[in-house]
């Protein structure tokens, strides 16, 4: 019975061949051709528009305009650096606010309570000091930023702005013999590399795909923006007059970023070109029509998806580190505690390359979240430099109310403009966070181009740093 | 957002039978509906107000990389709802459009919702014509209907429907405009109150009409009760090898069973 029907099949089959012979290529065209005739036809009979055309269409004005040439990149720029300069200047405020209710009195009320509850002192000095205070840091640092960041840059995507970027980008991507598409993952990367790598999914061909994920990582992802515009701030703000400063420090952010898309170029081309051999396949990017922002829901969603999600995120990674900080510090191994050894033993690299030996333990500690850096950093310039009267003891991660304080403590730390840049620089060009290590390897299910991915920009980052290092020397 | 705060839609003269969002609860569904739809048509903003989950939605195109499902119920039947990869056709062959096409033909759903964009009707309808060649239970979406009115476009959703055969239901789905008439043809076709009477394209009879006709009949023959026969004659003289590869394996059969397990239940 079986067998009949095989044969019946086959005989469909064949004479579904057969056909097709008599009747040539042309069927699909002519199919895809009826197609398009009907639903013009249809479309024709039931659509009508408001008679006048307008004189003057908006949409198309202003896709002239951010699309353009001429007009594109620097209106991109700009639009960047006017979010930045907002988030600046406006999370100042709140988050001395914050940082002063969660540091100044909670912290002293919760070492009261334990204080009398007679639990000893080291469990004290981890959860309170440790625990405790890395998660105030990071809450009062990154929430204000990120509530103002967040929701411009999801208004931006709800109006129609990022493949507009996209666009603008994709002629460049292709010559560097990588997909168009990637200029979305790496604008999804902006808000969280772990995103992007996933979202590089949107590209079929496996070659594109692994370079849009190993290069996905130069893409400043939300919890390096807070280090950047943080230093920033105090380095590149304070070269210029106040008046000024606002301005300076996101015009130096947005160069950052900008060197981020280049790396991104760069590397796409070095491995389109070695390893990851081939041509740029096409596709069509559809420009969706502008739309107003649904402000008030935006809002909603950025809070809730964005701002708290990575929020929750980096209090969850931000807790652990603050116990390995506290207990680095306060666990001592001949004489000197376990951070001080490796800040002296990793110094002569480090200042060779720029950088000193307190930002390259800062780094292996915030492997797990890039947004620690800021307060893992501080803490271990108090503890290596011994400063006096700043600070709440050893390994004790503290506040300081405005960047002047910040200033100050890095300032004696040895810290120079170069370091600052430098670290603007190495923040930018380091090793993903874990989760996106572990993303990057859940995606490409390789052991390898997840290695790749891990150590190229560490390696670049050094490169970088020493010969910015070296020029500096040769010229300030 | 759990609360929705709609003046008509809250009235219970308005709707006697409310919308339940099951989020991602989809055990014991009666009716499989697939969501289908261009780029950039607002479709997975109608997964979310239908489903109450939160599937991240952004103006650009593709950001739906997987299939997306969840549940909803309404007036006392369990929808499992899935979220197609918006596509521009069902011909040609991207990893997309195929998920798309052997979504609505071997995943059989009860119906497949189109979401297209009012504004650009005329290019959305070509998908919309691709889908109702394949299943003839189908409801048109015609999403971002504020979007038109604020371009000046009017759109005779009664023509519309008369001319393809299905229910037509403008909405605005950002605004939560339309979606409880959306839910209501849902129901209509699911449960077989609204017989579509679906547009089939004309054109390409005129010099095929015969082989067409011949295939059909032995396709016919050979799997009695196939709801699609003209379709799959017509992908087996384009020399589509996945439906060559499924009606040689006897897969294409299968997509006759649940017919009769509709019959018999």
């Amino acid at each position: 019975m079986t067998e009949i029907n095989k044969n019946k099949r086959e005989l469909i089959l064949a004479s579904a061949n057969k056909y097709r012979w008599d009747i040539g290529e042309n069927l699909h065209d002519s199919i895809i051709e009826s197609i398009y005739k009907d639903a013009e036809e249809i479309s024709s009979k039931v659509v009508s528009r408001d008679g006048s055309k307008p004189k003057f269409d908006v949409d198309a004005f202003v896709d002239k305009l951010v699309t353009s040439r001429w007009t594109g990149f620097p209106l991109m720029f700009v639009i960047l650096a006017v979010v930045f300069w907002l988030t600046i200047t406006g999370a100042n405020y709140p988050s001395a606010m914050i940082a002063s209710f969660l540091i100044d009195t909670a912290h002293p009320w919760l070492k009261q309570i334990v204080a009398g509850a007679g639990i000893p002192w080291w469990l004290d000095g981890v959860l309170i000091d440790g625990a405790y205070l890395a998660m105030a840091w990071v809450i009062s640092v990154m929430l204000p930023p990120m509530a103002i960041f967040f929701p411009m840059f999801t208004l931006l995507e709800d109006f129609g702005y990022l493949p507009r970027v996209a666009f603008n980008m994709d002629s460049l991507y292709r010559k560097v013999g990588a997909h168009g598409k990637q200029a979305l993952t790496m604008s999804m990367g902006f808000g969280c590399n772990a995103a992007g790598v996933i979202a590089a999914r949107i590209i079929d061909s496996p070659r594109e795909r692994l370079i849009a994920i190993i290069t996905n990582n130069f893409s400043l992802c939300n919890g390096r923006w807070p280090t950047q515009i943080l230093i920033a701030t105090i380095f590149i703000g304070g070269l210029v007059s106040p008046v000024f400063a606002g301005a300076a420090s996101a015009a130096a952010v947005v160069l950052i970023a900008i060197l981020g898309i280049v790396f991104s170029l760069i590397v796409s081309w070095g491995l389109s070109k070695t390893v990851l051999k081939g041509e740029a396949s096409t596709f069509s990017l559809e420009l969706p029509p502008y739309r107003p922002p649904r402000i008030l829901q935006t809002l909603y969603t950025s809070l809730i998806d964005r701002t708290i999600f990575v929020l929750w995120r980096a209090v969850v990674f931000a807790v652990p580190a603050g116990v390995v900080i506290w207990l680095v510090a306060n666990i001592h191994i001949g004489g000197l505690s376990i951070a001080e050894a490796f800040i002296n033993w990793a110094d002569p690299f480090a200042l060779f390359i720029g950088l000193n030996g307190v930002i390259i333990l800062a780094y292996v500690i915030a492997i797990p979240a890039n947004e620690i850096i800021i307060p893992t950093v501080l803490m271990l310039t108090v503890l290596s430099s011994k400063l006096s009267g700043v600070g709440g003891g050893t390994g004790v991660m503290f506040e300081l109310d405005n960047a002047a304080d910040v200033a100050s403590v890095l300032q004696a730390g040895g810290w120079t403009v170069l370091t600052g840049i430098n670290l603007m620089l190495f923040s930018l060009l380091h090793n993903p966070c874990s989760t996106t290590i572990f993303t990057i390897y859940k995606e490409t299910k390789n052991v390898k181009w997840t290695v790749v991915s891990t150590l190229l920009p560490v390696l670049l980052g050094i490169m970088v740093c020493f010969f910015v290092t070296q020029l500096w020397r040769i010229f300030a | 957002m759990t609360t929705e705060n709609l003046n008509c839609a809250n009235c219970p003269v308005h709707n006697a039978a409310n919308l339940i969002k099951l989020g991602v609860d989809m055990t014991n569904y009666d009716y499989v509906i697939a969501l289908a739809g261009n780029p950039n048509t607002g479709k997975s903003t109608v997964f979310n107000s239908l489903t109450g989950l939160k599937q991240h939605t952004g103006n650009w195109p593709g950001k739906t990389v997987a299939r997306a499902e969840g549940g909803y119920s309404f007036s006392d039947k369990r929808y499992k709802i899935v979220d197609l990869p918006g596509t521009y056709s069902l011909l040609s062959t991207s990893t997309d459009e195929e998920i798309a096409r052997d979504f609505i033909l071997f995943g059989q759903p009860d119906v497949t919702v189109v979401v297209v964009d009012a504004t650009r009707l005329e290019r959305n309808l070509n998908l919309v014509l691709q889908v109702l060649e394949i299943t003839d239970r189908a409801v048109l979406c015609l999403n971002l209907i504020d979007e038109a009115a604020r371009h000046k476009i009017t759109i005779d959703e009664r023509l519309l429907s008369k001319n393809l055969g299905i229910p037509v239901v403008p909405t605005a789905a950002r605004q939560n405009v339309g979606i409880q008439e959306l839910l209501k043809s849902i129901q209509e076709v699911a449960s077989g109150s609204f017989i579509c009477k679906p547009h089939r394209i004309s054109g390409e009879i005129k010099n095929v009409s015969h082989a067409v006709e011949e295939l059909n009949k032995k396709i016919m023959e050979e799997f009695p009760g196939l709801p699609n026969t003209r379709w799959i004659a017509l992908r087996l003289l384009e020399g589509d090898q996945k439906i060559i590869d499924a009606v040689r394996s006897g897969e294409i059969g299968s997509l006759i069973n649940r017919e009769f397990q509709t019959v018999e239940s």
